[in-house]
């Protein structure tokens, strides 16, 4: 009796998962079909966001968040894909054993600092920086790329250095009895073996950097325009939720309900790209 | 040749680079917290609430929020993996829960955020404690689930069978044998878990939103830590400028702190 409570109990929670995530999706829909019966797909290619007289109706377009985001995570991803391969040839190849345990503890800790934090050391203490090497006003695209891009070289390095710690040793030691140097070794042997893994690792990172808020929220300048230089203003789709959408009413809040429906479906459907082709999915 | 070994060393230089630039971002942002939060810290930020210009009903707020989130996520959590694990572990539908959970893992929070108001605040028609907590929650189960399904892989099949020619039933076999022996790694999935959400802004903004005053009735505005800092650091004044850096230096430190535990239990058991 108690088993079978117990089973079907384990059952539930296991569903519940289910749930939830269908819950999510049918929320959103349901919420943002009154922006969608409006606005169509044309939403994604228009580049207005007012509202109306009298606070009724009005025009929204997400184009400029969407762009945002986009650029945002292109800037970070072109910054952090060679610095975690990097840090995971570090970890596997090239450091001294006693190195690698207080390295790879440091770098795990960078990705357990909330993203709050990244923010408020970004705003008063990097985007001068920024300020002063590139023009602009600190905050904007770069500051905002650049910072996020630390967020997730830490996911990257991680399974890609699991990844490359799993390649046979007696491959990397036919190599280099060829006479191979450890360069060529890790060009030509670890990386071609590993590849799937670090595919993987970068398309997951960039699901993740998609969707991060608060650190970009404090950086990016959070404006409804589209960016003419890299140092520029703009928004991202989770910054304009952060900041505007609790003062949304009607239309306004179910045109955020339709950005948060496309946020959710895009790093959905990156995310599942990056388990089941490049990741292995789990048995 | 010659050129091959230049090659070489400026990539492996490179290499070193690229770990020397992490952990240099990391101390930076430590050494920026240390020396900002331990500039504007005194004592009586922890007794006063933030209208008073303290940080006490936060802190509370904050905690509460996590903690009871914990309490709900981690026995489903817990639930849904024994289920992947012990009962349907090679099942159609197990595979299909276990790779969307990794996924919803990866979600953005604050889409959850999003979720949530629809779900507990447009309901009830005002910001709440119970939002921010079912917020957290969601967010924490898909963590525990995974945690939980691969600690208990790792339990050998011999503890098991060794229950089952005792005489066990499968319930009394995965409570007390197989929990027990993946008890470790469990404490330490839940602990990095309870550490990741208690850092959580983006899910609290429009469930939970904020409060200034102290409170512990879950069904009003609830003051939250994260959300005050983020609000705190755009007030033009130093003093809000301060608190935000005092509050942020004791946020970082908590989470930090859980990390390494739970990181220095799974240790232990290595050794």
């Amino acid at each position: 009796m108690v088993g079978r409570f117990f089973k079907e109990f384990s059952l539930f929670s296991a569903v519940l998962i289910l749930i939830i995530l269908a819950g999510i999706f049918a929320t959103l829909y349901i919420y943002a079909s009154d922006s969608i019966h409006q606005f169509g797909w044309h939403f994604l290619t228009t580049d207005v966001w007012e509202v109306g007289e009298d606070d009724e109706g009005g025009v929204f377009g997400g184009l400029i968040p969407i762009v945002g985001t986009l650029l945002t995570t292109l800037i970070a991803m072109v910054i952090a894909v060679p610095i975690a391969m990097g840090i995971a040839v570090f970890l596997t190849e090239v450091a001294h054993p006693m190195l690698i345990k207080p390295v790879s503890i440091a770098i795990e800790l960078l990705a357990a600092i909330p993203s709050i934090i990244y923010g408020m050391w970004g705003l008063f203490y990097f985007a001068p920086i920024i300020q002063h090497l590139f023009g602009g006003s600190g905050v904007g695209l770069l500051t905002a790329g650049i910072v996020l891009a630390i967020m997730i070289v830490p996911f990257m390095s991680a399974i890609t250095k699991d990844a490359m710690n799993v390649v046979p040793g007696v491959l990397k030691e036919s190599a280099y009895a060829m006479g191979a140097t450890k360069f060529e070794v890790i060009k030509d042997v670890v990386m071609p073996y590993s590849k799937t893994a670090i595919i993987g690792s970068v398309i997951l990172a960039l699901g993740r950097a998609l969707g991060e808020t608060m650190a970009v929220a404090f950086l990016i300048g959070s404006i409804m325009k589209f960016p003419k230089h890299l140092t520029d203003p703009t928004t991202s789709i989770p910054v304009l939720l952060a900041n505007n959408f609790s003062e949304a009413q009607d239309l306004e809040l179910s045109s955020m309900f339709y950005l948060s429906l496309v946020l959710f479906g895009v790093s959905f459907i990156i995310i599942s790209i990056a388990k089941f082709y490049f990741l292995g999915r789990k048995r | 040749m010659k050129r091959r070994l230049t090659i070489n060393k400026i990539i492996l230089a490179l290499s070193t680079l690229s770990a020397l630039i992490g952990m240099g971002f990391l101390f930076w942002i430590l050494g920026t917290l240390m020396y900002k939060g331990l500039a504007t810290m005194h004592w009586d930020i922890f007794t006063k609430d933030l209208v008073n210009g303290g940080i006490r009903n936060l802190l509370v707020g904050q905690f509460v929020m996590a903690l009871i989130a914990t309490v709900i996520a981690v026995p489903l959590g817990v639930m849904a993996g024994i289920y992947l694990r012990e009962y349907n572990s090679d099942g159609k539908i197990s595979f299909v829960i276990r790779n969307l959970s990794d996924i919803m893992m990866s979600a953005p929070s604050i889409v959850i955020g999003v979720f949530v108001y629809a779900l507990y605040v447009d309901r009830v028609g005002h910001f709440g404690g119970w939002g921010g907590i079912i917020a957290l929650a969601i967010m924490m189960l898909p963590i525990i689930v995974s945690t939980t399904d691969n600690m208990l892989s790792l339990v050998p099949k011999e503890l098991r069978e060794a229950g089952i020619a005792l005489g066990g039933s499968k319930h009394k076999i995965i409570l007390q044998i197989v929990l027990k022996a993946a008890k470790i790694g469990l404490t330490t999935g839940i602990l990095l878990s309870f550490a990741r959400i208690v850092g959580e802004t983006a899910p609290l903004l429009f469930t939970s939103s904020n409060s200034q005053f102290f409170t512990l009735n879950l069904n009003e505005q609830f003051p939250s830590l994260t959300v005050s800092i983020y609000n705190l650091a755009t007030y033009p004044d130093q003093a809000s400028k301060d608190l935000a850096w005092a509050a942020s230096f004791v946020l970082t430190v908590v989470v930090l702190i859980i990390n390494l535990g739970g990181r220095y239990l799974t240790r232990n058991r290595k050794k």
